[in-house]
């Protein structure tokens, strides 16, 4: 078992959580597992990435590299476009569907590409795009976007929903608990 | 038991496992996380967010004589600015075990540039450390604090955004609790006089040269801390830290002389290494550390800066391509000839104080000597609002010296943040006091150090582990540097701003101007989303602060109301008053 999945959005959209959450329940299920992550400048509201490659071998690399990644998690749409150079071929992807206008599209410097929609529909192995900040509201919060992909994900990962449960529960505060749960049981069903 | 930890992480832990009792540094990306991890830590350790690095260094080589081991951590950058310090007491050597690390970014994911601090250390005359992994980061941290007590010499421990920004599974061990090591007069080796410096510089020269020749025997976590991976002997690699775990992935077949101790350069076992296979290759990052001093020994290298970059990042991919070795195959067709995503620069956050002054300070065209913090952001669209920016509290002496060149300080200012102030801009503008200058400083004082991540100053009222603590008066401050127009102000009070700008530029003398209101990731505000109304006459003035959360709809400007936390800086400067706060809010 090999998995390289990319996690991708905006600075404050929470893809470290989701990353740690994933990293967590890969250790305790024995596997190897690394992580690696983008702090400082770019996180104000800049594009992030975290890449996760878990594998019952070493990993060696914490860096997922163009054509690598098993899987694309986008926490917008811009950003699964941006990334979509780093998906191996058969990659599958989820997308939420919201879209956050970088300044230079604002500005009118630049024009944000008509076409995404249809390249990513036609790179992608296997493509589940939806609105999961949506089913983030409806589960509580519209900061819960990361755990509703998660969930949606989770199909594609060798993990059950009790052991997702048990690292929801060890690793987010308390009070966010139920909210996180609920977050990724809707994520999926989405 | 085993974690997932981050690499700075797995630092703290080796240091604290190692009994570390001191810690000062000040922060800097990507070496925050490491302090600010050990500030969780109990009575067991003092820890503090020094106002520079400089006097970092100087805390925790005070420590070190009195006979505690102690750590400094910093940036690339930090290390110039201590690097006083650390070279004399490079000499000196220690009593308790003194490290130093350092974080360098390749690639400049957060940085100014992309310094290799591995010339710091061989410079300085200490020992280097490299890991390559966190359980690495971990075990060499312990490692470091005995070679630094058996050898008499501080170490530098050498990072990168790669180590101390990833996740890795490591094992946690006991803290070694340590007693003082009682402190014992020696002015043969503490005072740097010269008579004493000749001899010290001789002892230096010496342990060099042993920690070289003993590097065979040392180890990191019970494992030899350079090591051989003999494989197949046509491809020999000599590597270190993260690049070694590209060459894993690129090169699994291949040979590779790991470093873990990367300075002095363990020549002999290299050379050793070097006759067993058929082409030795040189893969490191940054400039030919590595590969000049093998080539200065006589070792003939097949392939090294001819083969790759002094610039940036390296990769797997890198090293496949540049071995004539295919890359993993990717869904998009490489050739497809699709448009380029539009890039996303990071932003000032919505309700950001900065953005207040940075809009005025666009609408009145002035020429800003900036600084190192969040708000050299600003020099970005919209606002552009920044002319230079070179270090940290480089903005004053750079406003004084562009003043005396032309003659004028008319429309010409100098921004820093609270902390960037404390951290070096004092002394600059205690200059412009004495050589009679008549420009303006900004202080931007948001109550905290805020673009590596929110942590305490000598301005926050707080320490490092948050407890309440005596806070500068910047008022009081500037006016005892003997600055006489000193003016507060709310950077959201826009028009009051222009006003004092435009006032204080124009006088003849000296002026600071403090903008004072907290960050607003510390106070976290949230209040009722505005919305752009009717009476919107598309003037787009709104955009011209710069904010995420105001985007363009149909041609008009929009407020995304899931973002929008109600700051009302974008009504402020509404000429038609048509945006206001909304009720029925998400």
């Amino acid at each position: 078992m090999k998995k390289n999945i990319l996690i991708v959005g905006v600075g404050g959209q929470g893809t470290l959580l989701a990353s740690v959450l994933l990293g967590n329940l890969a250790l305790e299920k024995g596997y190897d597992v690394k992580l690696s992550e983008v702090h400082g400048m770019s996180q104000r509201g800049g594009d992030v990435v975290t890449h996760v490659k878990i594998s019952d071998d070493n990993v060696s690399s914490p860096l997922i590299e163009k054509g690598e990644a098993d899987i694309i998690i986008a926490f917008e749409k811009l950003e699964a476009y941006r990334w979509l150079p780093f998906l191996a071929e058969g990659g599958v992807m989820y997308v939420n569907e919201q879209q956050i206008m970088p300044m230079p599209v604002t500005l009118g410097q630049v024009e944000y590409p008509s076409e995404a929609d249809e390249i990513i529909a036609k790179t992608a192995g296997r493509l589940v795009s939806f609105d999961a900040l949506a089913v983030a509201e409806q589960a509580g919060s519209s900061k819960a976007v990361n755990v509703v992909l998660l969930g949606a994900a989770s199909k594609d990962l060798p993990f059950t929903e009790e052991e997702w449960m048990k690292v929801i529960e060890a690793n987010v505060k308390p009070k966010f608990v139920e909210l996180n749960k609920a977050a990724f049981v809707q994520g999926a069903r989405a | 038991m085993k974690r997932i930890m981050l690499g700075n992480e797995a630092f703290a832990r080796g240091a604290w496992e190692a009994g570390v009792r001191v810690v000062s540094s000040y922060p800097g990306t990507p070496s925050t996380e490491v302090t600010e991890a050990l500030t969780k830590c109990g009575d067991e350790i003092h820890v503090e967010w020094a106002p520079n690095e400089k006097v970092g260094v100087e805390v925790a080589f005070g420590a070190c004589l009195g006979g505690a081991r102690a750590l400094s951590t910093m940036k690339h950058v930090g290390l110039n600015v201590a690097a006083d310090p650390f070279y004399t007491a490079a000499y000196n050597g220690v009593n308790g075990g003194l490290v130093l690390l350092v974080a360098d970014d390749n690639g400049c994911h957060s940085s100014q540039n992309e310094q290799d601090s591995r010339f710091h250390g061989r410079s300085a005359g200490v020992p280097v450390f490299e890991p390559s992994d966190p359980q690495e980061c971990k075990d060499f941290m312990i490692a470091a604090y005995d070679l630094s007590e058996k050898y008499d010499t501080v170490v530098l421990m050498k990072s990168g955004t790669r180590i101390s920004h990833s996740r890795g599974i490591v094992e946690e061990g006991e803290r070694e609790e340590r007693e003082v090591i009682p402190y014992e007069k020696n002015f043969q080796k503490y005072v740097s006089m010269p008579a004493m410096a000749r001899k010290l510089h001789v002892a230096q020269e010496k342990r060099l040269a042993q920690i070289a020749e003993d590097a065979k025997a040392i180890t990191a976590g019970g494992q030899p801390i350079n090591r051989v991976e003999m494989n197949d002997p046509k491809i020999g690699i000599v590597t270190s830290g993260i690049c070694y775990q590209y060459v894993r992935e690129a090169l699994p077949q291949a040979s590779v002389f790991k470093m873990g101790i990367i300075s002095p350069m363990p020549m002999a076992d290299i050379a050793e290494f070097a006759s067993k296979v058929e082409k030795l290759y040189v893969i490191e990052e940054g400039l030919p550390f590595f590969e000049e001093q093998i080539r200065a020994a006589g070792i003939p290298v097949h392939g090294g800066k001819d083969m790759f970059t002094i610039q940036g990042e390296y990769s797997a991919n890198l090293i496949r391509e540049a071995f004539g070795i295919s890359v993993p195959k990717a869904a998009l067709d490489e050739n497809a000839d699709i448009a380029a995503a539009p890039g996303r620069p990071p932003l000032l956050c919505a309700g950001c104080p900065h953005k207040g002054l940075f809009y005025v300070l666009s609408k009145l065209k002035t020429t800003v000597m900036g600084d190192i913090g969040c708000y050299t952001l600003a020099a970005l669209p919209p606002t552009n609002a920044i002319d230079t920016c070179l270090c940290m509290g480089g903005s004053i002496g750079m406003e004084h010296g562009f003043e005396k060149a032309t003659g004028s300080s008319k429309n010409l200012v100098a921004v820093l943040g609270d902390s960037t102030f404390l951290h070096s801009g004092i002394t600059g503008l205690l200059n412009m006091v004495y050589n009679e200058a008549t420009g303006t400083v900004i202080i931007l004082d948001n109550r905290i150090t805020g673009m590596t991540g929110h942590q305490q100053n000598p301005g926050s009222g707080k320490n490092a582990k948050g407890e309440t603590a005596p806070a500068v008066n910047f008022e009081e401050l500037v006016t005892a540097l003997g600055v006489k127009n000193v003016t507060v102000v709310d950077p959201f009070e826009v028009k009051e701003l222009e006003e004092i700008i435009r006032r204080e530029t124009e006088r003849d003398e000296l002026s600071v101007i403090i903008t004072r209101r907290p960050c607003v990731m510390i106070t976290k505000q949230t209040g009722t989303p505005n919305v752009i109304t009717d009476e919107c006459r598309n003037c787009r003035q709104c955009l011209k602060i710069g904010c995420p959360t105001i985007e363009v709809k149909d041609g008009k400007p929009f407020i995304v109301q899931t973002n929008c936390i109600g700051c009302g800086l974008c009504s402020r400067v509404c000429p038609f008053d048509a945006i206001k706060a909304v009720k029925e809010g998400r």
